[in-house]
């Protein structure tokens, strides 16, 4: 791969809790190309979200480094990483985490505001729209259904047109039906604006449609599956 | 941060606020008490300030008056005068009025002449005009009015014959008001008022003896008063002259005010903490609820001075909100209650809105609440994205960033300087934040305390013997301090309050002591002053033939005012910065002079040697240690002293322990006998006797030395005894406002851990638990938590009044199981019943509903 969107070299993480230390992750390389789609599979416990989470610099590795967009995440303290985010990256939760005292729209609108965007409200609006949801922007979470408040989610992680979207289990919390429509939606956005996607998920035929499978077991990437053609895979 | 940023922010924070007020009615509530509390008190002290001023004219008698002590005017000095205006001569002394079967009674006299009032006027029952009340009776004698409640204790009525010193008068009517009265000071007795024409009769004022002379002006209406009274000043610096004006007709009554209300501001700054812990604990319940929502927005790329700034900027909001409530009832309060107040005050109020209170009560609400806010919330800056995805994440960090605890720390120093420049008294405001400073640490610490021995109680055999106490225990000691920082919310804010009190009452229960219980057994029963020099060896033979009279001690008696002190005038020495502030008053006003030969008895030579008997030389002083250092002399100074209009000048031979709270003989300076014995003056006596007899010699006497004034010890005690229980009742609301919201802060926090109690509950009705035993552990833990709040507050308040008595009032401290005993039982009731006001929940919660609910 010759210029990696994403890098990890031999990632580590170790948490302490009360119970003790945890190794979460135990050294994991992986490279991720600009417009790949790929999958992290693995069981309970394998540390593929905690994975996700240091490419997204949600999480600080104990050891290793992790680049993205040719920037060393490691070396960027909290606020620098919450400005990568802002400008680079879309994150999708299996729980939403929408913010309940902001509408649909306002939601949406939130990260363009906060990269100071003048035009955040007509973009997010239109990005309502594209999931469907443009009956809905002055609706709070609490009024939105589950596959709508993901709607509104992913609305969200794309409406900045971030290079780097990332997504851990976001049909985790949804029925089949509607867990698919989302799939649709999230592989819609990264063909129409070519954003690198990454997604953690239990389920295999989901991690089918990705280009490539990562399958983590014991907090190791115990096999980085070769590039497939991603529509191939999406049909 | 740019300012596109802080508008995004503040974009952020008014979406926040769209939830509504649900989760800062406490943080509103605290805030606006001690905001309103704070208010209230300024404006009443604004509202009569401007009374003094508006009617300064009324209280002085005058647009001006300069005041002589013990002399009356020099022709020229009269001269002077009258060229400015028209001047009104007033004799303000003590003498006894006395019924012809031989009662009587101190009072505080004032010889009026035929101008007299100047401005305003005396309103008489039955009503006639003074003139008319001064008249002369068919037999001849002078008539004189006296206050209600001296007629009532000699049994007098119009008509009736009144003995004052050597004359016999009549009493033409009852006094029931005078313009002038709160200008005049400190009053031992009821007033009496008669004419100038009738005073020589009466023998009470003339050389030596004790009186004032009080020259009221009625000046042109376009007068200079400031130019009036250097030209006084400057034509008779000698005089001995003291000077006021309608500008401050009652600075005395001014400054009692002033320092009141500064007092029972700092009182109202104690409920402020109080509520300060309220707005804390709020902020932090409610930025514990938002963690999920700031690690989102950390997520879309907020930076942590964004969320700092959007959770800031809310608080902030809610804050002003707060203190514009408190504003509200600050200034509505006095204004609604001010036809009680007005009835009630000695002094008049003009009672309206006070904007310099109010901005005032505003910046110490927004300084405490950014005070207690800025540690929560620098707190919730460093929230991690992490959060998001899974419990186990290393913390965020518990102590703020550097730059927040400066903040924090500057915030706690701006409280300080606004108190003392808001109040004027520094030490007084300092020594206050200070305490509640270190009473808010110390609480803090114990706090801490309670959770870790509840915890580890809990653990021991003893803890889980009973399973109530184990769940009363464990409820106290859990994570986070008990219920939702339950432990921490209410040791804090419930101690600070009763720590408060605690410290209130026990200086109040100390300074009770030492006037009602302490003195009257070392002290004499009478003092007899204006004792002439010829009579004194007649009023001591009789005075020692009365019986039940165990002991008299007599000092000649003289009043000085310090004019200059080492050449410099005593305004120059003061404005020189040499003077403590304390010991102003040595120099404001005139101060007891005697002489002696001998070192007086009980007293102790701290520097310095006293003067061989018979010494004839250079005129010497001996001056009090205490009020001689603090005026900032030292051995070899010169002071100079006006005693009946002549300038006396003495070096200060030594300094001795001066202890005026034993009450007998005491003098301030001690001249060597040379200087004063020829100057005219007269002597005091100071009676012990038993008490059922005092009434026979005091007849006695009196009728024997009409002349003669007696003041009863008790009675003196009594006027300073209501005084006291006046203060002491304000500070007592002050300090009842203290506690007030220190239960807003209990009812918070107890409202805060309702729900974890609901589900505790609800999983220990699934395990078999019975609601009588549920409530056992419930009355148990909120009884603990009293009692341990309550033990610590009476520490923290022992504390403090030890320090105030000691340092500030140099009084003995004694500690009184009562009000401790009452500290203790009211905080374990306070928390029972906020227990009881929240125990329904838990109790009637049906199980399956709450848990399920949870899932």
């Amino acid at each position: 791969m010759s210029d990696p969107v994403i890098k990890l070299v031999d990632v580590r993480l170790a948490l302490q809790s009360r119970a003790g230390r945890v190794e979460i992750l135990r050294g994991v390389d992986a490279e991720i190309g600009r417009g790949e789609t790929v999958g992290v599979v693995g069981p309970s416990g394998s540390g593929k979200s905690s994975l996700l989470m240091i490419m997204g610099g949600l999480e600080r590795a104990t050891g290793g480094t992790v680049t993205a967009l040719g920037r060393d995440l490691t070396a960027l303290n909290e606020d620098a990483l919450a400005r990568f985010r802002r400008d680079h990256m879309g994150v999708v939760f299996q729980s939403f985490h929408l913010i309940p005292t902001m509408t649909a729209l306002e939601n949406v609108a939130a990260p363009l505001e906060l990269a100071g965007d003048r035009d955040a409200f007509d973009k997010a609006r239109a990005e309502l729209d594209a999931v469907g949801l443009a009956a809905r922007t002055d609706h709070y979470p609490a009024q939105l259904s589950g596959g709508e408040q993901q709607r509104v989610a992913l609305a969200r992680a794309a409406a900045p047109r971030p290079d780097i979207l990332l997504a851990d289990e976001p049909t985790g919390n949804l029925d089949g039906a509607t867990g698919t429509a989302i799939m649709d939606l999230l592989f819609g956005l990264h063909e129409r604006h070519g954003a690198t996607l990454v997604l953690v998920t239990h389920d295999q035929g989901l991690a089918d449609r990705c280009g490539r499978v990562i399958r983590m077991a014991d907090g190791r990437a115990v096999e980085a599956g070769a590039e497939r053609e991603t529509a191939e895979a999406a049909a | 941060m740019r300012l596109a940023e802080i508008r995004t922010a503040w974009t952020f924070a008014r979406r926040e606020m769209r939830g509504g007020l649900r989760g800062f009615r406490v943080m509103l509530a605290c805030l606006a008490l001690g905001v309103a509390g704070i208010a209230a008190v300024g404006s009443v002290v604004a509202a009569i300030n401007d009374g003094l001023a508006a009617e300064g004219r009324e209280l002085l008698g005058g647009d001006a008056e300069a005041q002589l002590t013990y002399r009356i005017a020099s022709e020229a000095e009269r001269a002077a005068l009258a060229g400015e205006g028209v001047v009104s001569e007033v004799f303000d002394f003590r003498g006894m009025a006395r019924t012809p079967d031989g009662d009587s009674a101190l009072v505080q006299a004032k010889a009026v002449d035929d101008l007299y009032p100047l401005y305003g006027s005396v309103v008489l029952d039955p009503p006639m005009p003074l003139e008319q009340a001064f008249a002369t009776d068919a037999q001849g004698r002078p008539g004189v009015v006296v206050e209600r409640v001296l007629a009532t204790r000699l049994g007098l009525s119009p008509g009736d014959p009144v003995l004052f010193g050597e004359a016999e008068m009549v009493l033409s009517a009852v006094l029931e008001s005078e313009p002038d009265r709160a200008a005049g000071g400190f009053a031992f007795g009821p007033r009496l008022l008669l004419s100038a024409a009738a005073l020589e009769a009466t023998k009470l004022v003339g050389p030596g003896t004790l009186y004032e002379t009080e020259y009221r002006l009625k000046l042109p209406r376009d007068a200079d008063i400031g130019a009036v009274k250097e030209r006084l000043l400057e034509q008779f610096p000698e005089g001995g002259w003291r000077w006021r004006d309608r500008r401050n007709g009652a600075p005395g009554v001014a400054r009692f005010v002033e320092r009141i209300g500064a007092f029972l501001t700092l009182v109202g700054l104690a409920a402020l903490a109080v509520g300060g812990v309220g707005v804390g604990a709020s902020v932090r319940a409610y930025l514990d609820r938002k963690t999920e929502t700031i690690a989102t927005l950390k997520t879309l790329g907020a930076d942590g001075r964004m969320v700092m700034a959007t959770y800031l900027l809310q608080i902030g909001a809610l804050a002003v909100l707060g203190v514009l409530i408190g504003l509200a009832l600050g200034a509505a309060g006095p204004l609604l209650a001010a036809p009680i107040l007005t009835e009630r005050l000695p002094v008049p109020a003009n009672f309206g809105i006070y904007w310099e209170p109010l901005w005032q009560a505003a910046v110490y609400g927004l300084l405490a609440a950014f005070l207690f806010a800025l540690w929560p919330l620098a707190r919730a800056r460093e929230v991690r994205a992490a959060g998001l995805f899974r419990d186990l994440v290393a913390p965020a960090r518990e102590i703020p960033r550097p730059l927040y605890l400066a903040a924090i720390a500057a915030l706690g120093i701006a409280v300080a300087v606004a108190a003392v420049l808001f109040t004027g008294q520094t030490r007084l405001a300092l020594g206050f934040v200070g305490g509640v400073a270190a009473a808010l640490l110390l609480l803090t610490v114990a706090a801490a305390a309670v959770t870790v021995i509840a915890r580890t109680l809990a653990r021991t055999r003893l803890g889980r013997a009973s399973l109530p106490l184990r769940l009363a225990l464990s409820g106290l000691g859990g994570p986070a301090g008990g219920y939702g920082g339950e432990t921490r919310g209410a040791v804090l804010a419930l101690g600070l309050g009763l720590t408060v009190l605690t410290a209130i009452g026990l200086v109040d229960h100390n300074l009770r002591r030492m006037v009602s219980d302490q003195l009257p057994e070392r002290a004499p029963a009478y003092f007899f002053i204006d004792i002439r020099d010829d009579e004194l060896p007649g009023f001591l033979e009789k005075a020692e033939a009365q019986p039940g009279v165990t002991e008299i001690e007599t000092a000649p008696m003289l009043r000085g005012v310090i004019t200059r002190i080492n050449g410099m005038s005593a305004a120059d020495w003061q404005a020189s910065g040499k003077v403590d502030p304390a010991f102003n008053w040595v120099l404001e006003g005139d101060r007891g002079v005697t002489y002696s030969d001998r070192v007086p008895e009980g007293t102790e030579i701290r520097a310095g040697e006293w003067w061989p008997e018979g010494y004839q030389g250079r005129s010497l002083v001996s001056f009090g240690e205490e009020q001689g250092r603090g005026l900032g002399l030292e051995l070899g100074d010169e002071i100079t002293v006006n005693v009946l209009g002549r300038e006396i000048s003495a070096e200060v031979a030594n300094f001795r322990r001066v202890e005026f709270r034993e009450m007998g003989i005491n003098f301030l300076m001690v001249f060597d006998p040379n200087v004063l014995r020829g100057a005219p003056h007269v002597h005091i006596a100071t009676v012990y006797g038993e008490e059922p007899q005092e009434g026979a010699y005091l007849r006695a006497l009196a009728r024997a030395h009409p002349t003669v004034t007696a003041v009863r010890v008790e009675d003196a005690l009594e006027v300073m005894a209501d005084a006291l229980r006046d203060i002491s009742a304000a500070a007592r609301a002050g300090a009842l406002a203290t506690l007030v919201t220190g239960l807003v802060v209990l009812i918070g926090a107890a409202a805060a851990s309702q729900q974890r109690q609901i589900y505790d509950a609800a999983i220990l009705k699934t395990l078999g638990a019975a609601r009588g035993g549920l409530l056992g552990a419930m009355g148990m833990r909120a009884a603990l938590l009293g009692l341990a709040a309550s033990v610590v507050a009476l520490g923290a308040g022992a504390l403090a009044a030890w320090a105030v008595l000691t340092f500030v009032m140099d009084a003995p401290f004694a500690f009184d199981a009562l009000t401790a005993g009452s500290i203790v039982f009211g905080g374990v009731l306070a928390t029972l019943l906020t227990g009881a006001l929240f125990a329904l929940g838990p109790l009637s919660a049906r199980p399956a509903r709450v848990l399920r609910a949870r899932e």
